[in-house]
């Protein structure tokens, strides 16, 4: 499921720290993961630490499905980094997952005018570095 | 506590000049701003024991203010942050205050000076563009997530896809403030807008344009409040708080929730306009916060001036223009006035009840509307304001 890079990985890369380090796990292995909340099912933000829906903190990790639909998106025309720069304008994604949760991410493989609100998605992975993939969405097949 | 309509009044305003350039700090902004205001409801600085402050982006201003204006022996102080929402929320605050008899008279301020030399607006509130990420914090600049400006499109960009909303009713809004600001001195962008010009103007991040932006400013405004009572013998006409509320829905992000089409002011509104004994016809004027365009759309939506998806259409044909029904951002508002967060909605405010908005002025000013809203519409103070005691 992981692409190779379409570009030098210029762009800011995260470095993983305790608490981020099963989901960057996940990704190099090509699984989007989630938090999931122990006491109450709910499927949460991979950066929760207290369960929105119950407040308990006993979360554990677990692999989304990686299908979603285009809650909304934007493209961008200001140039706020360098890396980006010969990219502009991009598209930025908010990606809701069909667990509940949104993510922020990218769309790639369709061009930014085609992009609607509500369309179906689905993950892949784009590779920063050698340690780090990230999650993006495509079109679903 | 006892129903507060009508306990607390606005008896002093004072604005610095906005600028778009650097003239001085955030903390001598508010410190001319403060001394502007406390002339102008015939007060002296001794007769001040409260104070207030909001600072904006670039958190210059503190409690280290009292400080500065060298005010002793006062019986409130805070800074305090709802954001955007602040300055509705630093008069209720205040209004409060004075009725409990914890103080009398107190002044709330806001001042900012986000431009500096080589600085564009853009980096002004540009947010995490430079650094290092770590850990799930970094995701967003590695997808190249940036500014204020992209999370209020993404907003706008789920009102479009779920009611059909456009761009034509964006700039409608963009024009409508540019006819109001013409005749505001105070503003900072006077000259004529049309719709080409609108549409012409760059994407800053679809569906924004540069015209769908507010201002960044450089400025500070301050409002002194009192009793009613004491109100009555000040040099300037009172401007009476008749109802006041707050609304914070949350921000889940999750499935479920359509907060970037749902805002605080529906919840706001049920308490301050309970407070007021009004209706949203009872609306003269209404002064709203105007960061973007549509943030002025999704806010007349949600005070139920139109129904929810409908806000397009109840824009366009210049309802909210001079000579319209329902006269809105009077001054030119955020977007061509001046960004002084929620002082440039309260400030027009004061003026229009007042009756001094000069060329601009309402005849029939008796009920006016004022909406503070901060974060990413996740903030709403709402305050309903009179130059009556009462409604009645």
């Amino acid at each position: 499921m992981t692409e190779q890079p379409s570009e030098p990985a210029q762009k800011p890369v995260p470095a993983p720290d305790e608490e981020s380090q099963p989901f960057f796990d996940g990704a190099k292995r090509g699984a989007l993961m989630l938090r999931r909340c122990n006491a109450c099912s709910a499927s949460l933000h991979p950066a929760t630490e207290t369960c929105t829906e119950c407040l308990s903190d006993d979360l554990t990790w677990a692999e989304a499905s990686g299908r979603g639909t285009l809650h909304s998106f934007g493209l961008m025309h200001q140039n706020y980094h360098p890396a980006f720069t010969d990219k502009l304008p991009y598209n930025l994604a908010v990606v809701e997952l069909d667990e509940g949760p949104r993510f922020n991410s990218n769309v790639v493989g369709i061009e930014n005018d085609a992009l609607t609100v509500g369309m179906a998605l689905e993950v892949t992975f784009e590779q920063y570095s050698d340690e780090i993939s990230l999650p993006k969405f495509r079109p679903a097949s | 506590m006892a129903n507060l309509s009508g306990k607390g009044a606005i008896v002093g305003l004072g604005m610095t000049e906005m600028t778009r350039e650097y003239t001085k700090s955030a903390a001598g902004l508010a410190a001319e701003a403060i001394r502007l205001a406390i002339d102008d409801a015939g007060l002296l600085k001794e007769d001040i024991d409260g104070l207030l402050i909001n600072a904006g982006v670039t958190q210059g201003i503190s409690t280290g203010l009292q400080r500065a204006l060298g005010m002793r022996d006062l019986r409130l102080v805070n800074h305090m942050n709802g954001q955007g929402s602040t300055a509705g929320q630093m008069v209720q605050f205040a209004t409060m205050a004075i009725e409990a008899e914890m103080a009398s008279t107190v002044v709330c301020v806001f001042a900012d000076s986000p431009l500096r030399p080589g600085m564009s607006a853009g980096a002004a509130y540009a947010g995490g563009a430079a650094g290092g990420p770590t850990g799930l914090r970094g995701l967003g600049s590695s997808y190249g997530f940036f500014g204020t400006n992209l999370s209020y499109a993404l907003a706008a960009r789920r009102h479009m896809g779920l009611y059909g909303t456009t761009n034509d009713h964006f700039g409608a809004i963009a024009v409508s403030n540019r006819k109001w600001a013409a005749m505001n001195p105070a503003a900072m962008q006077r000259g004529e807008m049309t719709i080409d010009d609108y549409h012409g103007s760059r994407w800053i991040v679809e569906p924004f344009h540069l015209l769908d932006c507010t201002l960044v400013t450089n400025g500070a405004v301050a409002v002194v409040v009192t009793s009613a009572k004491r109100a009555r013998d000040l040099k300037q006409p009172p401007v009476h708080v008749l109802g006041m509320g707050q609304g914070h829905p949350g921000n889940p992000q999750r499935a479920g929730f359509e907060n970037e089409v749902n805002t605080g002011a529906a919840l706001a509104k049920e308490t301050a306009f309970g407070m007021a004994g009004v209706t949203v016809d009872d609306i003269d004027i209404a002064e709203l916060y105007d960061c973007y365009t549509y943030t002025t759309l999704v806010t007349l939506e949600d005070y139920g001036f139109c129904e929810k998806g409908e806000g397009g259409d109840f824009v366009a044909d210049g309802r909210l223009e001079p000579g319209g029904a329902l006269p809105t951002n009077t001054g030119g508002g955020q977007l061509s006035g001046y960004y002084m967060w929620g002082m440039t909605p309260l400030s027009e405010a004061v003026i229009q009840a007042r009756g001094q908005g000069g060329e601009r002025q309402i005849d029939k000013h008796d009920t006016v509307l004022v909406s503070t809203q901060g974060g990413i519409l996740d903030h709403h103070a709402t305050l309903i304001l009179s130059p009556h005691a009462s409604n009645q």
